[in-house]
């Protein structure tokens, strides 16, 4: 048997997602919001995911917690949690290793929270699942997690209701919930859109804070590229339910290997480079995931897609490890006319 | 019926003359503006406290411009544009529409002003109605005011869907089957049904991707160019809020604290806070991770409930003096600065070293 030393090099990873697919049937069809995910992450390492909004990354998140309801959605494939399946596993065991090992920071604070308890309430009830103290202890715990989290006067405003937040300040009580219990895998979906970046970088600091103290995992979903340039370790690209690109994040901002990824860094206005008059987004719509276009789901989008001899238009492409790195897209397109359009067309327009 | 006059006011030409009052002043301009919100506790739900969320607020917008607002999350942004809505009433101060005083204008008088002021709201989930269609949801202040259109009002939502990036077959769908993204175009396209002349737009962008957010700033600036729309935007994205404004303002604890066109305040801040905001923007490229020299804020979070005395930074600010914990500075131009560039600090930054004129 082996150690269960932290050597993490030989072990099976902390997570491992494996060719994960979460599926809605509508009226309208089925909905693919996730089509074969799968990726690791380590314990004291950052993942960041960013990608086309409605890419399925909130439901990857919610699909890890088992917050799907098995009713409406059709999820196979596996997870391994620490050498627990959960994807199979009973939602009671599920629900267990949530708050303790696994807590998340929703997207939408507002929807999280019960709009008839206090705020201090619902982290009391949160930290006492899992915590046998008293109210008492539980309450002081609740005002020190809303001070860390940077609320003013937390001793007067843990007895406010939802509404009498802001929506920033909503966002950071959720970010105190989370994280009263020290999880081991902390999901945070969009956890600092709503704030201020004095408050962004506090918060975030207190990401990397936890993360040293308690060796924490986490998932960092968000459309701010810069959070993920600040905190990410490794970054995967979603589009259309499926990874199109994941790798190292230096890797991902200085050499990226995918069109679509290409995309995304030339819409961002940049406070670093020159007001430009114009952003350049990528053209077109999002894809249906009812109807994933054929091939490639991005060529009708892609600049690229005629270069390919047709292959975009028919074969999904594989995501590959790229020759001579660890960087995997998923891209027809000869690789080493990738790197000289990446060099000489995209990269110097940034 | 009273909704005889409303459809009487067709909906103005995108470049009809200036509206009556207007005449060639500012759209938009708020002076003084104030909410104080009661804090209640106890059995009894007494009031203990008050919450200046707004405490004294002033500017102006002009026609077909973008004022940007920034600050602190609980500075009072959305109170801000909620009570330009109308949909808080303000404590104290004036905000004239088209010349016109609106801060006092009672509910009954306010449905023209619903038409002309529209909103979109941050947080997209909250704001739209779970158990209505896309369709109804988009379609709804079409028949909340009574409005004809030309070919029917599901082809007018249609044509709306597909302006902000939807598809038109998600008409009959239900917004839990959109991601954040999507919900928040749904909420755009609402916000244009009714062709507003002022859109006060609180994060309309923050919850889209980078790529969809690049298309919707576009958008708003297409829409501005064509149908002259004049724009509040609220946001905590720098980099956007830079990229759309002709001005900027930067709120903290309720007041604003420095205003100025966007090069000059992006190039040349005055105020300790907007220069800590500024540096505290994540830089997209990993290699700067550690070399940056970032601003770290330290002391408390300044509390509405409790302000501090004298300059409301003070607690915060690694320029504060004896002077700043007992007299508060004003928002003025400074003397010999550029016009228009206001600052609320007894000890601004100094400009950078002029350029050499060429
Ligand atoms: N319960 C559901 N029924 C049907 N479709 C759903 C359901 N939940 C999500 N979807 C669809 O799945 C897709 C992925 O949604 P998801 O919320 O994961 O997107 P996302 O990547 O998080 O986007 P965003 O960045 O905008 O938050 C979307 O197209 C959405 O419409
Ligand atoms: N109905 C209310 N009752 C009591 N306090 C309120 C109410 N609405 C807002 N506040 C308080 O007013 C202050 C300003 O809130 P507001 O929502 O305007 O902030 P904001 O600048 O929009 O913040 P954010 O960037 O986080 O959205 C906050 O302290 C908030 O708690
Ligand atoms: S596979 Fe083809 S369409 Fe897809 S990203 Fe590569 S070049 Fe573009
Ligand atoms: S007035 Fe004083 S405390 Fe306030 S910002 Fe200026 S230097 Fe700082
Ligand atoms: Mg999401
Ligand atoms: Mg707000």
């Amino acid at each position: 048997m082996s150690e269960p030393v932290k050597d993490t090099s030989g072990g099976s990873p902390f997570l491992d997602v494996r060719d994960l697919r979460i599926h809605f049937p509508t009226d309208d069809g089925l909905v693919r919001s996730v089509d074969g995910l799968s990726f690791t992450l380590e314990r004291g390492r950052t993942l960041g995911i960013v990608g086309e909004s409605g890419s399925g990354k909130s439901v990857t998140s919610l699909g890890i917690l088992g917050l799907h309801h098995r009713r409406n959605a059709r999820v196979s494939g596996e997870i391994w949690l620490d050498g627990k399946e959960l994807v199979g596993a009973d939602p009671d065991d599920v629900r267990r290793l949530r708050g303790r090992h696994m807590a998340m920071i929703f997207q939408d604070p507002l929807s999280s929270m019960h709009p008839f308890y206090t705020i201090g309430a619902q982290i009391i009830e949160a930290y006492r699942i899992h915590n046998a103290v008293s109210k008492k202890v539980a309450r002081k715990h609740a005002i020190d997690m809303l001070g860390r989290v940077g609320i003013p006067t937390p001793d007067k405003r843990v007895d406010d209701y939802p509404h009498q937040f802001s929506g920033g300040m909503r966002q950071r009580a959720m970010i105190a919930m989370a994280l009263s219990c020290d999880p081991e895998l902390l999901i945070a979906d969009e956890p600092t859109t709503a704030l201020d970046v004095t408050v962004q970088a506090q918060i975030l600091d207190l990401l990397r804070d936890l993360q040293r103290e308690f060796d924490s995992a986490i998932i960092m979903i968000t459309h701010d590229l810069g959070v993920v340039a600040e905190l990410a370790d490794d970054v995967l690209v979603m589009y259309g339910g499926r990874c199109v690109e994941y790798g190292a994040v230096d890797d991902m901002f200085h050499r990226p290997l995918h069109p679509y990824t290409w995309g995304l860094l030339g819409s961002m206005p940049r406070l670093d480079r020159a007001r430009t008059e114009r952003l350049m987004p990528v053209k077109g719509a999002p894809p249906s995931l009812i109807n994933l276009p054929s091939g490639c789901a991005f060529h009708p989008r892609c600049a690229y897609a005629d270069r390919t001899g047709g292959r975009s238009q028919t074969e999904v492409p594989e995501l590959r490890v790229e020759p001579e790195t660890t960087h995997r897209a998923a891209c027809h397109l000869d690789v080493a006319e990738r790197r000289r359009v990446w060099e000489t067309e995209i990269g110097p327009k940034l | 019926m009273e909704t005889d006059a409303v459809k009487a006011a067709e909906p103005a030409a995108p470049a009809a003359s200036p509206a009556p009052g207007g005449g060639e002043g500012p759209l938009l301009e708020v002076t003084g503006l104030r909410k104080y919100f009661p804090v209640h506790a106890g059995l009894m739900r007494r009031q203990v406290a008050t919450v200046k969320a707004v405490d004294g607020v002033s500017f102006s917008v002009d026609r077909g411009r973008t004022l940007g607002l920034v600050g602190e999350s609980g500075c009072g942004k959305t109170t801000t544009g909620r009570m330009i809505m109308r949909l808080e009433d303000p404590t104290a101060g004036s905000i004239r529409f088209e010349g016109r005083e609106i801060a006092t204008l009672r509910q009954s008088r306010l449905r023209p002003l619903r038409r002309d002021i529209q909103m979109i709201f941050q947080d997209p989930y909250s704001s739209l109605n779970p158990r209505k269609t896309v369709g109804s949801i988009v379609g709804a202040p079409f028949h909340l005011q009574d409005i004809k259109t030309e070919h029917g009002v599901k082809r007018a939502v249609q044509e709306l869907l597909e302006l902000v990036g939807l598809n038109p077959e998600h008409y009959n769908r239900y917004p839990h089957e959109f991601s954040g993204g999507q919900r928040q175009r749904i909420g755009i396209a609402r916000t244009l049904a009714l062709k507003p002349k002022l859109i006060v737009a609180d994060e309309p962008v923050s919850a889209l991707d980078v790529s969809i957010q690049a298309q919707v700033v576009n958008l708003l600036e297409d829409l501005q160019n064509e149908l002259g729309l004049t724009y509040v935007v609220i946001a905590h994205d720098l980099s956007v809020v830079r990229h759309i404004s002709d001005r900027v303002a930067v709120m903290y604890l309720g007041r604003i604290v420095e205003i100025a066109d966007q090069a000059d305040l992006y190039t040349r801040p005055k105020h300790p806070y907007t220069k800590a905001l500024l540096s505290a923007v994540p830089v997209p490229d990993p290699a700067a991770r550690d070399g940056r020299e970032r601003i770290r804020l330290t002391g408390d979070v300044p509390s509405p409930l409790n302000p501090p005395p004298g300059c409301p930074f003070h607690p915060r600010c690694w320029k504060a003096q004896d002077r700043c914990k007992v007299e508060e500075p004003a928002l003025a131009d400074e003397a010999g600065g550029t016009p228009g560039h206001a600052v609320a600090c007894h000890f601004p930054e100094p400009a950078p070293e002029a350029a050499p004129v060429p």
